[in-house]
């Protein structure tokens, strides 16, 4: 993005910013530097964003670069051609409105994350057994015996799996839509998948639970034969192991995951295309040559997406996944993960003490999703120089 | 290496317009051709044939031939990809893989050519690549930098490092110099000249002056009126183009301009 700048910078000159900063009367002084949500150098700050992360509104999130828009707006065309005076109130106004919207919600942030460390704590600190590694999960009141370890586990593997299975198709499909397919087949396959997002995630569990689990028994059989390494061991349920969720949960990220990698393939600069083919590339050589590079950062936004909204998913989860007497690693048993723990004990939250465990389970979950966000935005941020 | 070109009887079609009609021309061996024309004649159209880039724009169709020492590259066994690796393409903007370092930028055409080239092979091929673009003293201490972090002059020069690179017999740019400075401007210039004793080089410019610097032959393409096809109107030595044309049309362009 940076390379247009200075394709076209005579040879010795420094920066293209330094001009447009000094010169130009339009942008208010206040307007570039301190609007917390609208620094136009950070595109993919919405991908990243947590509260969007945890969110399970599927639809939220096909806009493409939402964030390039406001300062625009803001900045440009409300100055252009309108009194002086004029121009600062409606600035302003605009500024107060983005800067108390962007304040709302890290306040809301802060008090969510506040809420499940005041009302956990309590538990956590009269729990018996190790919070992390225990793997006993007993709240009757006074005798707290809780720890998240199979919970934890569960919760990153289904996830995982999730990932595994949906990222490397998603890029498949995102590439055959953009650059494969003719026009007429390419739109009707995007609307398709994009329809997947807006199966509300009880029929995914309900179809997981009682169509595709059945299904996938022998697939699982076949993999279990194969080998005896520990994610493969123990098939100790019939269906609901955490195989079948991960599936489910791939199928449900996809649209997401698809969505953003086709956005950011679509964006691949024509002059970057070019290049590739006039150097002799084959179409393939010319994706991993100039379209998978550019698109690099956008699909591991889309992904870490993905994998928050699966780190989260609560209802479908709850419904594939069997509930098993004994952890066990393989992905062929059962267990639950946070969520749907959470969910399956409501009728436990009968008093602080025990309610506070299941709420220490839900503060992990949330510092999950926030280690994830920013493992994203480090990974996307450390080859920034190259893009 | 150098080859020559003959194209003949060429139309070029986006979709059913037919942007460029009847074009015939023959282009010598190590030798500097220039065309020139008003924008929209087609300039760059008929260059993008001359390696089959045309055809990779949706709907775009070439007739007639184009013969690379006497092989056409149209014919039905050929693949396009392998034209273009033997012609090498520079653009109007430089287009440096932005994810690329600079040496990755160079080795880039090689590793598609021959797979696994050890390490120092395509050590000493970029260095030689980079010195033949007058770029290495530039670059020598930074080659695993960004290439997109190079000033203008500089990536359009790695351009044609990494054009150069895989050993084309023939070089094509299209405007190269469009969206430098003026000393970048030579020293582009100046690379051209000593490219002339590798390859046959093949170079669009709207700039009068830089023609008649560098090519020995001028290529005049005009439209007679806008939707209609362009056209070559004439071709010859360069000094004669710029002072005695035989074409009317030509005289007037090359005044027009001029004066
Ligand atoms: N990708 C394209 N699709 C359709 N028409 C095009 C395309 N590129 C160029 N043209 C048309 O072809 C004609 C010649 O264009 P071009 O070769 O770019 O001219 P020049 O390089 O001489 O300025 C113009 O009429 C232009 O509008
Ligand atoms: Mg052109």
């Amino acid at each position: 993005m940076a390379d247009g700048d200075t394709a076209t910078q005579p040879e010795g000159s420094t920066n293209g910013a330094a001009p447009a900063r000094g010169g130009n009367p339009f942008v208010p002084r206040g307007v570039g530097g301190d609007g917390v949500g609208l620094d136009p150098t950070a595109p993919r700050a919405l991908h990243a964003n947590p509260s969007v992360v945890g969110s399970s509104q599927p639809l939220a999130i096909s806009a493409g670069t939402p964030s390039d828009a406001p300062p625009v707006l803001g900045a440009g065309s409300a100055s252009v051609g309108s009194p002086r005076g004029k121009v600062r109130i409606g600035d302003r106004i605009f500024l107060a409105l983005t800067r108390g919207a962007s304040g709302f919600v890290v306040l809301l942030v802060s008090l969510v994350a506040i809420f499940l460390v005041v009302k956990s704590l309590p538990s956590i600190l009269d729990d018996k057994v190790n919070f992390f590694t225990s793997s006993e999960w007993s709240t009757t009141a006074g005798n707290l015996r809780f720890g998240i370890a199979p919970l934890l586990y569960t919760t990153v593997a289904i996830s995982v799996l999730a990932m595994i299975l949906a990222v490397p198709t998603a890029i498949g499909i995102a590439l055959f839509i953009t650059h494969y397919a003719p026009k007429r087949v390419a739109r009707p396959v995007a609307y398709a998948i994009d329809l997947l997002a807006a199966i509300p995630s009880i029929i995914y569990g309900i179809w997981g639970a009682a169509v595709l689990a059945p299904h996938l028994a022998g697939v699982q059989r076949a993999l279990y034969h194969l080998g005896g390494f520990p994610l493969f061991k123990d098939r100790n349920v019939p269906t609901g192991s955490l195989f079948d969720g991960g599936v489910v949960l791939a199928i449900m990220i996809l649209p997401i995951v698809t969505a953003i990698s086709r956005d950011v393939f679509e964006r691949t600069p024509r002059e970057n295309i070019e290049a590739a083919l006039a150097l002799g590339s084959t179409k393939w050589e010319m994706i991993r040559m100039a379209v998978l590079p550019y698109g690099r950062g956008g699909v591991i936004s889309g992904a870490m997406l993905g994998l928050g909204r699966a780190l989260g998913e609560t209802i479908a989860v709850f419904l594939i996944l069997s509930k098993v007497s004994n952890f066990s690693p393989s992905i062929f048993s059962g267990g639950e993960t946070f969520a749907s723990k959470i969910a399956n004990s409501a009728s436990e939250f009968s008093n602080p003490e025990s309610t506070g465990a299941f709420i220490a389970a839900g503060l992990v979950l949330f510092v999950l999703t926030f280690v994830v966000n920013a493992a994203a935005r480090m990974i996307v941020n450390r080859r920034k120089d190259f893009t | 290496m150098a080859k020559s070109i003959e194209a003949k009887n060429l139309n070029v079609y986006y979709g059913k317009f037919l942007a460029v009609s009847n074009v015939n021309f023959t282009v010598a061996p190590n030798s500097v051709t220039a065309f020139i024309g008003p924008s929209g004649c087609g300039k760059s159209t008929v260059l993008r044939t001359i390696n089959r880039m045309h055809e990779v724009i949706a709907g775009a169709t070439v007739q007639g031939k184009v013969l690379l020492d006497g092989e056409d590259i149209y014919d039905d066994g050929i693949d396009p990809v392998a034209v273009r690796r033997t012609i090498g393409m520079v653009f109007q903007r430089p287009n440096p893989f932005p994810t690329m370092s600079i040496y990755d930028n160079v080795a880039a055409g090689l590793k598609l050519q021959s797979g696994r080239t050890r390490k120092a092979d395509l050590d000493g091929v970029v260095e030689k690549s980079l010195r033949s673009a007058n770029l290495w003293a530039e670059v020598k201490d930074r080659l695993s930098k960004p290439g997109a972090g190079l000033s203008g002059g500089q990536q359009q020069r790695l351009c044609i490092a990494r054009a150069i690179a895989v050993q084309p017999d023939v070089l094509l740019m299209d405007e190269p110099c469009s969206a430098l400075d003026p000393i970048s401007t030579m020293a582009i210039e100046d690379l051209i000249r000593q490219l002339k004793k590798d390859y046959t080089i093949v170079i669009v410019t709207h700039n009068m002056q830089q023609a008649a610097r560098i090519s020995e032959r001028t290529a005049f393409f005009n439209l007679s009126a806008t939707g209609q096809p362009g056209e070559l109107v004439e071709m010859g030595e360069t000094p004669k183009m710029f002072t005695t044309p035989t074409d009317k049309r030509t005289e007037d362009y090359i005044s027009g301009a001029f004066g």
